[in-house]
């Protein structure tokens, strides 16, 4: 068994705001954060598997690059996550739910079995993973 | 699986020493590291914590109770502290393999009554050059 990642990195914008509820309770749950503000997220991309006897690898990371650039680049970078993707209507921007999203959209568009993890930098120093098992 | 991760630093003062072996014997075992007077690091700490994510706050853990856990727990103790003079280290040289277990024991039990949120694991950063990990990795 063979992991390789790769890393990209994409720039968002985002609330937290449960539209339920009033403005004055958005800020009091959310704090700072029940603003509009921005990160620039790491993502740590982890496949696994064997590599094909001929080719010599598990993936064609041009291949890889290309998905991640259709998936994850193109709906999330400089977009905002509340605004611009159909994700948080239902649940909060929060680094957690993002990985889970992303996650949900890497297991999809990779051939079965590939997907390993993601690790989803919100910034240095709070980080995400979801792991397969 | 999911899991958060969260980095913190703390700046400490230690020395490896068995006190029950000569200078000479310590000094062939820890090296530098046995220098008398001690030495000191800015010890990167990161703490990986697992659970279910609450779904009216979007989050495993709120940061800031994290936060609030490992400051009191360890950054108030061991930041700017002499590591050899504090009770859980008398009979255990600090190195960063035992600061690694000690510190896990020292956060593992403050997550009961966190919604579900446990500690999995803890990672000290020495130097740049060299990480402890103690607990399951993710």
């Amino acid at each position: 068994m063979l992991r390789i990642t790769r890393a990209i990195e994409f720039s968002a914008s985002l609330r937290y705001r449960r539209a339920d509820l009033s403005e004055e309770e958005n800020r009091r749950r959310f704090g700072p954060r029940a603003s509009h503000h921005g990160h620039n997220y790491r993502l740590e991309v982890t496949i696994r598997g064997e590599p094909d006897p001929a080719s010599g690898m598990v993936l064609d990371l041009k291949d890889l690059n290309d998905l991640l650039e259709r998936e994850v680049m193109s709906r999330f970078d400089h977009r905002d996550l509340n605004g611009d993707t159909p994700y948080f209507e239902k649940r909060l921007p929060s680094p957690e739910n993002l990985a889970t999203v992303i996650a949900e959209i890497l297991r999809e568009a990779l051939a079965p079995g590939l997907f390993d993890r993601i690790r989803l930098y919100q910034d240095r120093d709070l980080w995400v993973d979801v792991v397969e098992p | 699986m999911i899991t958060v991760s969260r980095r913190y630093q703390f700046a400490a003062a230690h020395l490896l020493r068995q006190p029950h072996l000569s200078d000479a014997e310590n000094v062939r075992i820890y090296g530098k590291c046995a220098n008398p007077n001690g030495h000191g690091h800015n010890y990167g700490l990161e703490v990986t914590i697992t659970g279910p994510v609450n779904p009216d706050t979007g989050r495993i853990i709120q940061p800031e109770r994290l936060d609030e856990i490992v400051r009191h727990r360890v950054l108030e103790r061991f930041d700017h502290a002499m590591l050899n003079e504090d009770p859980l280290f008398q009979g255990v040289v600090p190195t960063a393999e035992n600061i690694a277990t000690v510190v896990h024991g020292q956060l593992e039990s403050a997550f009961a009554g966190q919604g579900g949120a446990r500690l999995l694991h803890v990672r000290i950063l020495e130097t740049g050059r060299n990480q402890f990990d103690y607990g399951e990795m993710p």
